[in-house]
Formats: structure tokens, C-alpha cells, sequence
């Protein structure tokens, strides 16, 4: 049973945050403009 | 295309509509401004757009979305706008403002994302914990391991299932039923249970069932929203033509601006070159060239001159027009357009998808089977316990998981497919509309033809003329000297000077002695009779004539083909043209099109194609003007070729993005082969459910027969989804030709 106690949390904690983070990055737009995405591989970054 | 893009791209630079009106303001004194740019598509475009932008002083950032081709400018606000948009013009694009209301994101599709990621991680969870109870965990440990599972499905339910509650509680009001009304009561009931369970130690609990269950409906949901076209309103597109106002010439001869509302018949205005005709005017003086080609989809610019009647939204080209107004906006050429347009749009809407329809036929009999369960159990005295427990089952087991995924995910993978082979869907239920189509029709001008008019032969004089009128013709602005320009593959640049006579041609005078290049009159050719309605220009040195070129709207070199694939498919082909007797008989030969109409206005195609719908006979049109844009809404199923104008390309349902045809015989047989398809999904999950139904009835499901049934049946439709692609590479009958349009 204790090794549960640690488990448990571990599993559950490391669901959220996978969570969190796709919610993240769907909130700060990084899902707008796929096509964008693929093509800007391309440039060269000298942009500021 | 129309010329005038050529010639001069229908921008803001003429000054006719107020930027102002566009921009938004933005954090600490700066303001946002979003441009359309539709010929953006690659990582060059989004470079030299970009960095063009910020070489503007005063702009801050600029970023370009490829997925929606726009760019958003933020910038300080006392910068003047049009700066921005002539920006973008010299980096090479066309470019016009768009009303920032439609351009934040999609905030339902956002909402389906997340309430999907949240069932999602949800149901991963819980099965982690299922996994170990249905493993053999001892009381205390299920116990435990049911309040872990009730403390996150709770919130995870509350949360994801709001769509599904929000539909359902609408549907009830109005007093109807659909798929979303099974779907809540069982996820509903089925944590009710569960909780029930937990609370009193029970052995089963559903927790997983409910969550998965959401979560491959929101999956299903989700791709079935991306496939859903957005609230793009082609007649909205079409306001955007009429331009803001007019500039009036008053008694006095001053210049006053007046609104497109407060322009009256009788009142005369004045046309700048590049101005769009704010209402359906007739010419009082100036003579020049007027682009139709919105209008009408005459490739050919008018010849305006004094009486000459112009409609609204066509453009004046390159000579000041003085004209008076004949009608009210209201009644105008446009408006009467964007009425035509509503009204199919109306009509459209009537469309009973085929997932709606099966949907419509199922809920009733879940619900029936459910509570014939529960009654069945409870008078054979099971207690309401077990009874409950196994209608509740039947709710789990016949929830239409599979049904929901059976038919956008056919619809995502045929999507792919033709994106890959270069067309784009803009609406999912346009390929169920298409695999029942009996009838093609064609546009004429800018479909079956390239809609420019190119360069054919040169009638007259020795060949290396082509060369030096090449290079004065380059001096020249005029659409068929652009094509004569481009004729030559070694131009010899001219140099001297260089005198335009509006609608006659261009007089040039060099080292070697004077030259004009015209019309016959202007080069002094006198009359010649034509053999033909093509164009012609003459070149003539020092007043004598020394070469004649002869232009024509070329036929797509596909065209032919694809009139015979779409015969063999058992799809009679037609044209439906707005232009005269002549040219349509010529295209009629060329392609091998039996069946023809021309001189056809927008009401014309409309009621042939309505006509068509009601006798049965649904028809495909394929078109690409303004003019066809009541047509295409008014067809089965539409689809446009990308160099369609906006208001065409938005008005269809598939847009073709190689200059090639091909594509429309491709896209039938797609679509007949994913309809194939959504019915085989249909029967399957419909069989599946059937199969699993007796026992769920007599109480033999368990969480994990649930979980079994539910996942492997979904996972049975996406496979068979999937062979949409594999036959397609095997056994296509137009593989070879799609080869080419790749290549």
C-alpha cells in the first residue's frame, strides 16, 4: 500500500501536467497557423 | 483572374476606402491591423512579406498566418495605414483589410480541443485504476482506487460533457431529439450509478466507461467541426466590392465625396483610373478601358465611351470617366447579386447530413431498448438495483462512440487525399452532396479557358517583329499588350518615348523612327475584315503596316480530357456561359461538349441548376466568376478553379489549386467512394451495437466487456476509413494523370 502513496500522485501529477501543457499551447496560439509552422523551418532566423 | 489584377491589383492605393475603419487599437499607443494576403503560400511569401513590413518605420511586429493567409500588422498609431498595404504591394502580393471580428481564432473548435485533452487525460487515468481492479485488487484497494477514479471523472465530466449537455438541453426545449440527448443521459446516469456504487462499496463502477465514451465522441466532434465549413459569408464578400463612396462633380465643378447610400439617379460622378463603379452608371464623357471581368467574366476589358452603360463593381482601368448615376445602390448590379446569393444560401441550408439523418433514426430506439431493460428487470423482480445497472449497461454499449467517429473520420482522410492532389474541401458535407450528383456544368470564360487572353500567331510580316513589338509592348499597361509582352521569349527593349492613345494603341518614337502599335485604325491597316472574333494587334513603322498578332482565350489543355473522364463516370457534361453563341460553339468543339447554353445572365444558370435539383437530376457546377457565384451557391455542389475571383472561391464547395481540371473527375470518384464508405461504417458500428445489445439486456456487461466493446468498434471504423487510401493508390482508375498533377 505505500508504495501506492507514491505512485498514485506520480501517475496522476504526471497526467496534469501533460494536461496543462497542451492547454498551454493551445491558449498561446501555437495551434493558429500550422501551415505557417512547417514553412518558417525554412527561413533563416535573423529576425530579432 | 481577372486582368485587372494584372494590370493594376485592385488594392487600396486609389484611396477608395477608408483603412482607418479597419485597424484596431492595440496595448500602449499601438494599433493592429490585419491584412489578407490570398497569394501567400510559401516561406519566401511569408519573408519578403514580413520583412517588407517592418522596413515600414513605425511598425513593430508583423507576423503572417499561411493557414488563413493574412498578416497581422501592429504599429504605432499615428502611422498613416496605407503605407502598410503599400508595403505588401511592392513585396509583390495583393493585399486588402479584413474586419478583425473574423479574425480571432475559432473559439468553438478551441473549446472542443480542450474539452477533448481533458476527457482524454481523464480516461487514461481511470483505466490505469481499472486495469488494477479489473486485475483482482482486494475490497479496500477497488474501494480506494473507485473515489481516485470518481474524484477526477467528476470534474473531467462536469467540464468535457458541456457540449453534449448544452445540445441535448436545446434539442428538448424545442421539443426534439438527437444524438446528443442519448449521449447525456447515459453519461449522466452511467456517473450517477458509479458514484452510487463508490459510495456504497459496490463491485462495478463506470467511471472509465463514462470518460472514455467522452472522449471519443469529442474526438469524433472535434474532426467533424474541422471538416464543417467556417461562418465565411460569401455575401459579405461581396459588400467588399462596392466601394465606400464616390467622388460626385457638383454644379460649381467642385469634387464632393458621397456615400455609396446617398449617390442618387442623375447625379454624376467621377471615375478615377483604378476606381470600382459604386452603382450602375452610363458613361457622360472620357473614353478608356474598363475591367469586366467580375462582372461578367469577359476576359476582354470594354471599351467605354460616352453612353456606354457600366455595371456597379466593374473597374475603371486607366482613364478618368465622367458618368451619371442610373440607379440607387439598392437596385444596383451588386446588390441584386448579393440578393440571388442569399436566397440560395437559404435553400443550401436544407441539407440533412447523412450522420444527422441516421442519428435521427437511432436515438429513439436507445432509449426504448433502455427502458424496456429496466421494466423487463423489474418485473421479473431483479430489484431496481440490478435492473438499473443493466439499462444502464444498454445505454454504455449502444452510446454511438463508433457512430459519431463513423463519418467525419471518412470525410478527414478523403480531405487529405485531395488536398494532396490539389484540392481543397471547404465544406464536409459536400462530399456526401457530390456522390449524388447526376449532371457537370461548366462555366466558359476563366474555366474550360485560361479567362486571359493570350497570344496565338502572328499573322502578318517577317517572325523576329514578334520581338521588337514584344519590347514596346512592354511599355504598356494594357492587358493585350501585357500578353503580347510575354509572347516573345527575347524582347528587344525599347528605348525612346513612348505616348498612350487610350482605347487605340501606343505611338513610340525611337532612334530607328516612329511606331505605333494599335488597333487597325491607329496603325492605319483600314478596314479588315475579320475572320474570326479574336483580337488583334497591328504594329506599323513610319506609318506603313508591318506585322498583325492575333490573340485568343485559350482552351485549358486538360479540358478535353476531363470532359471524358466525367462521361465515363456516367456524368453528362454541360456549359452553362454568360458569353455569346460564337465563342461558346468554338469551346463546345474543342472540349467535345454536346450540350450547350450561352448568353445565360446569373438568373439564367441559377434556374437551370434549380431546375435540375428538382427534376432529380442534381448537378455539379464548375465556375469562377462573380457572375456564376449565385450558380454555384444554387448547385448540388460546387467547385472552383484558384484563380477564381474571391467571391467565386468563396461561394464553392471544393477550390481546385493547380491550374488543372483533372481534379473534378478525381473528386467524383473520391467522393463516390467515400460514400461507399460512410455506409459500410455505418453498418458496422449499427452491427456491432447489435451484436453486444442481448448481452448488455441480460445484465452480462462488465466495465471491461464495456470497454472492450466500445474501444475495438472504433477502432474498426478508422480502419475502414482508412482504405479510402489504400484502394486509392491501388486501383484509381485516373492514378496516371494524378501522377502528373503532382509532378
Amino acid at each position: 500500500m505505500s508504495g501506492l502513496l507514491i505512485l498514485i500522485p506520480a501517475a496522476v501529477g504526471l497526467g496534469a501536467l501533460a494536461l496543462a501543457t497542451f492547454l498551454w499551447a493551445v491558449r498561446s496560439g501555437q495551434y493558429d497557423d500550422l501551415d505557417g509552422a512547417g514553412q518558417r523551418i525554412l527561413l533563416d532566423d535573423d529576425m530579432p | 483572374m481577372s486582368l485587372a489584377s494584372a494590370v493594376a491589383p485592385p488594392n487600396l492605393q486609389a484611396g477608395n476606402t477608408d483603412l482607418g475603419e479597419f485597424a484596431r487599437a492595440g496595448t500602449a499607443g499601438q494599433a493592429i491591423l490585419v491584412l489578407a494576403v490570398p497569394d501567400a503560400y510559401c516561406a519566401t511569401c511569408i519573408d519578403s512579406i514580413e520583412h517588407s513590413l517592418r522596413d515600414v518605420p513605425g511598425v513593430v511586429t508583423a507576423r503572417v498566418n499561411l493557414s488563413r493567409r493574412h498578416v497581422r500588422v501592429e504599429y504605432v498609431a499615428n502611422l498613416d495605414p496605407v503605407a502598410l498595404v503599400g508595403a505588401v504591394t511592392r513585396a509583390g502580393y495583393r493585399t486588402y483589410p479584413v474586419d478583425q471580428d473574423h479574425v480571432d481564432g475559432d473559439p468553438a473548435f478551441r473549446d472542443l480541443l480542450r474539452a477533448t485533452a481533458v476527457a482524454g487525460f481523464a480516461a487514461g487515468n481511470i483505466m490505469l485504476f481499472s486495469v488494477s481492479i479489473w486485475a483482482g485488487a482486494d475490497e479496500p484497494t477497488r474501494n480506494l482506487f473507485h473515489w481516485i477514479s470518481a474524484l477526477i471523472a467528476l470534474p473531467a465530466i462536469l467540464y468535457a460533457g458541456q457540449p453534449f449537455f448544452r445540445s441535448a438541453f436545446s434539442a428538448l426545449r424545442a421539443g426534439r431529439t438527437n444524438m446528443d440527448v442519448p449521449i447525456s443521459i447515459g453519461v449522466t446516469l452511467t456517473t450517477a450509478l458509479s458514484l452510487f456504487e463508490t459510495i456504497t462499496s459496490g463491485e462495478h463502477a463506470y467511471f472509465d466507461a463514462s470518460t472514455m465514451l467522452l472522449f471519443f465522441l469529442l474526438v469524433g466532434r472535434s474532426l467533424d467541426h474541422m471538416m464543417r465549413v467556417k461562418a465565411r459569408s460569401s455575401v459579405e464578400n461581396l459588400a467588399r466590392l462596392s466601394p465606400r463612396g464616390a467622388h460626385a462633380i457638383l454644379a460649381d465643378g467642385s469634387l464632393a465625396f458621397v456615400r455609396l447610400a446617398e449617390i442618387e439617379p442623375g447625379m454624376t460622378l467621377l471615375l478615377r483610373a483604378g476606381d470600382r463603379v459604386p452603382v450602375d452608371c452610363r458613361v457622360l464623357s472620357g473614353e478608356g478601358p474598363v475591367d469586366m471581368a467580375v462582372v461578367t467574366g469577359e476576359s476582354m476589358p470594354l471599351a467605354a465611351g460616352p453612353n456606354v452603360d457600366l455595371p456597379a463593381g466593374a473597374m475603371n482601368l486607366s482613364v478618368a470617366l465622367t458618368v451619371t448615376a442610373l440607379r440607387k445602390s439598392d437596385d444596383s448590379f451588386l446588390s441584386r447579386m448579393q440578393t440571388l446569393m442569399e436566397a440560395a444560401e437559404n435553400t443550401r441550408t436544407a441539407y440533412r447530413r447523412i450522420a444527422d439523418r441516421a442519428a435521427r433514426l437511432y436515438a429513439p430506439v436507445i432509449h426504448v431498448t433502455a427502458a424496456a431493460t429496466f421494466i423487463g428487470w423489474v418485473m421479473l423482480g431483479a430489484g431496481w438495483h440490478a435492473a438499473l445497472l443493466n439499462a444502464v449497461a444498454v445505454l454504455i454499449i449502444t452510446c454511438p462512440c463508433a457512430l459519431a467517429l463513423a463519418v467525419p473520420i471518412v470525410h478527414v482522410i478523403a480531405s487529405g487525399l485531395l488536398f494532396e492532389n490539389g484540392i481543397v474541401m471547404r465544406d464536409g458535407s459536400a462530399l456526401e452532396r457530390l456522390a449524388a450528383v447526376k449532371r457537370v456544368a461548366f462555366d466558359k470564360t476563366g474555366t474550360l479557358t485560361m479567362g486571359n487572353v493570350s497570344f496565338v500567331a502572328q499573322e502578318l510580316g517577317d517572325p523576329g517583329i514578334l520581338d521588337l513589338a514584344a519590347g514596346i509592348a512592354a511599355r504598356s499597361g494594357h492587358p493585350l499588350a501585357v500578353a503580347l509582352a510575354q509572347a516573345s521569349s527575347h524582347p528587344i527593349p525599347f528605348e525612346g518615348d513612348v505616348e498612350e492613345h487610350p482605347g487605340m494603341g501606343i505611338a513610340a518614337t525611337n532612334a530607328q523612327g516612329t511606331w505605333r502599335l494599335g488597333s487597325a485604325a491607329f496603325c492605319g491597316a483600314g478596314m479588315v475584315a475579320a475572320s474570326d472574333d479574336n483580337s488583334r494587334i497591328w504594329l506599323a513603322a513610319a506609318g506603313d503596316v508591318i506585322g498583325c498578332f492575333k490573340f485568343a482565350d485559350a482552351v485549358r489543355t486538360d479540358a478535353r480530357e476531363t470532359v471524358a473522364d466525367l462521361e465515363r463516370l456516367g456524368l453528362p457534361v454541360e456549359i452553362l456561359s454568360g458569353d455569346q453563341l460564337g465563342p461558346v460553339l468554338a469551346v463546345a468543339a474543342a472540349t467535345g461538349i454536346e450540350k450547350y447554353s450561352a448568353a445565360l445572365g446569373p438568373e439564367g444558370k441559377q434556374r437551370i441548376l434549380e431546375a435540375g435539383s428538382r427534376d432529380g437530376q442534381p448537378y455539379l457546377m464548375v465556375g469562377d466568376g462573380i457572375n456564376d457565384a449565385p450558380a454555384l451557391r444554387s448547385a448540388h455542389v460546387s467547385v472552383a478553379p484558384s484563380s477564381a475571383t474571391d467571391i467565386g472561391r468563396a461561394a464553392a464547395d471544393f477550390i481546385l489549386t493547380n491550374q488543372r481540371l483533372n481534379g473534378v473527375p478525381l473528386l467524383v470518384t473520391v467522393a463516390r467512394r467515400a460514400d461507399v464508405l460512410v455506409r459500410q461504417n455505418l453498418a458496422i458500428s449499427v452491427a456491432y451495437n447489435a451484436l453486444v445489445l442481448p448481452l448488455a439486456i441480460t445484465g452480462h456487461v462488465t466495465p471491461l466487456v464495456a470497454a472492450l466493446a466500445m474501444s475495438s468498434s472504433s477502432i474498426l471504423v478508422v480502419l475502414n476509413a482508412m482504405r479510402l487510401r489504400l484502394g486509392a493508390k491501388r486501383n484509381r482508375p485516373l492514378s496516371n494523370q494524378d501522377r502528373k498533377v503532382l509532378s
